[in-house]
Parts: C-alpha cells; sequence; structure tokens
C-alpha cells in the first residue's frame, strides 16, 4: 500500500537554510544542498524548499541552489516561495521542481491555480495555506502570517482544490513552533472538504505527534516539519522506523 | 549513447540528470537520427495523454520509435509508458503506440476502497510478478521496494507484459515488458536509490 510521507521543509534566504519559530526571528541553520543530502540519505520522502528572499539575487542564488539540489538528489521536490506567475512556476520547474507550491501568489490572484494546472496537470499545483483561528472560525492568513485576509480557509482550499489544486500544505499558525503536535481539529475539517492528498504542517515536536496525526486522521497524507528535522531533535529515519513499528505504512 | 526523446511534454531535467548521476551520455533528442544511434531509448511524459500523443506525432518520431523499439531496449516512464499501449481512455478514446497490448484507463473507476485517492501520489511498494524476478530490470531491485508514482490512469488487460504491480486496493500496473520495450508507470528517477537501480539496470540491457 501507500505509504504516509515524512517532508522536511527547507526555508532558504539568501542561500541558507533558516526557520523562525511563529514565524519570527529567523536563525541560520545550514547549507541547504548539504542538508538536502543528508535528508535523502537519511530517507526523507519528499523535500520542499521555500523561498523566503525577496530580492533578485536571493531569487538567482536560490534557483542555482535548487538546480544543484536536482541534478543529485533523486526524490520529489516541491518550490514556493515568491510564485505569482506561470513564469515563476516555468522558472523552478526548469530547475528541477516536480511541483510547485502556490500561497500568497493565490491569495493575490486565484486564477493561478487553474492556469498552472492546466498547462503542468494539477499533481504539479501545490496549494499551501497559513490558517489561524479568528473568533472561534479558520481563517486564511497572508505575508508569511502577519495579516488576516479575511477569507474563511475552509472554503478557501475546497475552492482551490475544484479549481485545479491537486495537494495541500494546511500550516497552522496556532500551532506552529510551538512543537505540542498537529494541529489535528483543522486538519479534519479540511479532510472532510477536500479529497486531495493533504499534508499537515505546523506543531510536529517529537515522533507521537506524528503517530497520532496518521493513525487518528488517515486522511492526512504526510506530516511535513522544519526545525525539528534540522535540529535533530527528531531523527528521520528512527521516526520512519518508529511508525512502521506502531502500525503505519513507511518507506524504509 | 542515451536518448531521451524531447517532445515538449515536461520536465526532463530530474530524468537526464538520474541517467547522467549513472556515468552515461545523455542526448535530450527529437531528432530520428539521434534515436536510431542511441543504445537506449527514454520516453518520458506527464500530462493527458491525447495532448502527449498529439505532439509526438507532431515531431515525426512515432515511426522511427516504432521501428526501433524492435532493435534496442526502450523504456517508457510514466505517461510515458502509457504511451506504449494500444489505447487509453483518458477523456475520450486514443491510439497509442501499440507497443504493448492493453489499455490505459481511469484510476478512479476501478479502486475498491472508495477513502483512497486519486491521483495515486507518494511511495508504494513494487509487487514483481510471479516469475519475473530474474527479469533483467529487476537486476538490482527486489519486491517490496519503494517506488514514487503520480497518476490517475493506469495500464489494464495487459497480464501477459506486466512485470510489477503495487497494491491501491486493486493491483495497480508498476512496470511492463514485451520484448525489448519497457515501461514504468512510476518515476524511477524520483525513487530514490531503488529508481536509479532499475534505471542502471535497464541501462545495462
Amino acid at each position: 500500500m501507500i505509504t504516509k510521507r515524512i517532508i522536511p521543509c527547507l526555508d532558504v534566504k539568501d542561500g541558507r537554510v533558516v526557520k523562525g519559530v511563529n514565524f519570527a526571528g529567523l536563525q541560520d541553520m545550514a547549507d541547504p544542498v548539504e542538508m538536502a543530502r543528508y535528508y535523502n540519505a537519511a530517507g526523507a520522502d519528499e523535500l520542499v524548499f521555500y523561498d523566503i528572499t525577496a530580492s533578485v539575487e536571493g531569487r538567482a542564488l536560490f534557483t542555482d541552489i535548487l538546480r544543484r539540489v536536482a541534478s543529485e538528489i533523486f526524490i520529489p521536490l516541491t518550490v514556493g516561495g515568491g510564485i505569482r506567475t506561470l513564469e515563476d512556476f516555468d522558472r523552478v520547474l526548469k530547475c528541477g521542481a516536480d511541483k510547485v507550491s502556490v500561497n500568497s501568489g493565490a491569495i493575490a490572484n486565484p486564477a493561478i491555480i487553474p492556469a498552472a494546472a492546466q498547462r503542468y496537470g494539477d499533481q504539479c499545483v501545490v496549494l499551501s495555506a497559513d490558517i489561524k483561528r479568528v473568533d472561534g472560525k479558520f481563517m486564511l492568513f497572508a505575508k508569511g502570517g502577519r495579516e488576516n485576509t479575511g477569507i474563511d480557509a475552509l472554503d478557501w482550499l475546497e475552492q482551490g482544490v475544484r479549481n485545479g489544486a491537486g495537494e495541500l500544505v494546511v500550516n497552522s499558525i496556532d500551532t506552529d513552533g510551538v512543537k505540542g503536535g498537529f494541529d489535528l481539529e483543522l486538519l479534519d475539517a479540511v479532510a472532510k472538504r477536500c479529497a486531495v492528498p493533504i499534508i499537515a504542517s505546523g506543531g510536529a515536536g517529537k515522533p507521537e505527534d506524528f503517530l497520532t496525526l496518521f493513525r487518528g486522521y488517515p486522511a492526512v497524507d504526510a506530516g511535513l516539519a522544519a526545525s525539528i528535522f534540522h535540529t535533530k531533535q527528531v531523527g528521520i529515519r528512527d521516526l520512519k522506523r518508529y511508525l512502521r513499528q506502531n502500525g503505519v505504512e513507511m518507506r524504509l | 549513447m542515451i536518448a531521451i526523446v524531447d517532445y515538449g511534454v515536461g520536465n526532463l531535467f530530474s530524468l537526464t540528470s538520474s541517467v547522467q548521476s549513472l556515468g552515461a551520455e545523455v542526448c535530450v533528442t527529437s531528432r530520428a537520427g539521434d534515436l536510431r544511434a542511441a543504445s537506449h531509448i527514454l520516453l518520458p511524459g506527464v500530462g493527458a495523454f491525447a495532448d502527449a500523443m498529439a505532439k509526438l506525432t507532431a515531431t515525426g518520431l512515432v515511426p522511427v520509435l516504432k521501428e526501433q523499439a524492435q532493435r534496442k531496449p526502450l523504456l517508457g516512464i510514466c505517461l510515458g509508458m502509457q504511451l506504449l499501449f494500444a489505447q487509453s481512455y483518458e477523456y475520450g478514446a486514443h491510439a497509442g503506440l501499440g507497443l504493448i497490448p492493453g489499455d490505459v484507463c481511469p484510476l478512479a473507476d476501478d479502486l475498491r476502497d472508495p477513502a483512497l485517492k486519486v491521483p495515486h501520489i507518494g511511495w508504494n511498494a513494487l509487487d514483481i510478478a510471479p516469475g519475473r524476478e530474474t527479469d533483467p530490470l529487476f537486476r538490482y531491485v527486489h519486491s517490496g521496494e519503494y517506488v514514487y508514482y503520480v497518476h490517475s490512469y493506469y495500464a489494464k488487460h495487459c497480464a501477459a507484459s506486466t512485470l510489477a504491480t503495487s497494491d491501491y486496493s486493486i493491483p495497480v500496473t508498476g512496470a511492463v515488458r514485451n520484448g525489448f520495450v519497457y515501461g514504468t508507470q512510476f518515476h524511477p528517477e524520483k525513487s530514490g536509490d531503488t529508481g536509479l537501480r532499475l534505471l542502471k539496470a535497464f541501462l545495462e540491457l
């Protein structure tokens, strides 16, 4: 049977991997190409690269890193950050990305989703959303989680899937960086409305958090995390062994 | 020299890099002469069947592929594998290259578990068909190893050509062979070390 996926996420700024806590206080971690090698050897099922640089130089540096990673790491690569146009899709796909993740770009221009799905196929378009509870409702946030768009997040994701998003990254701002476990309530709500693969993001602190996720919420396909993997607080191979021992289908 | 057929469908960066990483010389090409000169041919592809077949036809390479498939190893990958079949029922009936008997049909119509999602995206274990373990394609790969799939349609009515399947509530055709013609529904160039070993075995044919 198909496995659940464990996905390390590498936020890249000015050629280095960084990871924030609650999106603030960025801390330099390491060289992205070296980390990609390490994760591939450790058995990561996929890698996500987010380009969080704003400058033109930073962007060129990012695509160069991507090309280097894709020429030696042969597992699926998803790329996001600053994707606003079909030209942006083209730019990263040509450098070896398999899937392209849109977030703010889709909020600014929702038509990017159907346009990209038509050109590259649904499987290539990943809709990533930063979601936070406001007055008991799940709201869609923009600008790295700083701005409430006023859009209902569940409606947004459902509409995105209808428009051709082939996969969803559901990132909970409420649990991100807290390491108290994934936002199960949010993930369950998304899974009830969207039939495409769902990648849970934000909140994993220990192996048990992944087990709770995959056991309790079979509609969730993958778990994504950054700092706990980067700091080796949780080792990918140990995590996958632990999950398989506990009955979760894993590629080892 | 290994020829990767370039007919304007999909991203060839990873496939080219993976073959190069095995030390082989690669030529990404849409020229008949290159296919004739090559030792092996790789036919990639992503997207929709009809569109890909139309683009492949437009290159004029269809007769060359059919002729070369009798002489040297050809490997179709993902949609490239589906194109090898007689026909596909993706948005209407469309003729394929007809190098392997069988049909390409929607996965959604046949899945037994309604909770499973389409597309079938992710890592799934390869179940090598009984008696096919000795196929040279599996020289370095064993049953139970995981490979990476991304697809919504699958090949059926092709039992005689099936080398391996993966379980997705039904056995999904994963690898096929008819003479020199091989196909994998999964992406060996995205299947980590297992995929590289499978490509290495193909290049040694």
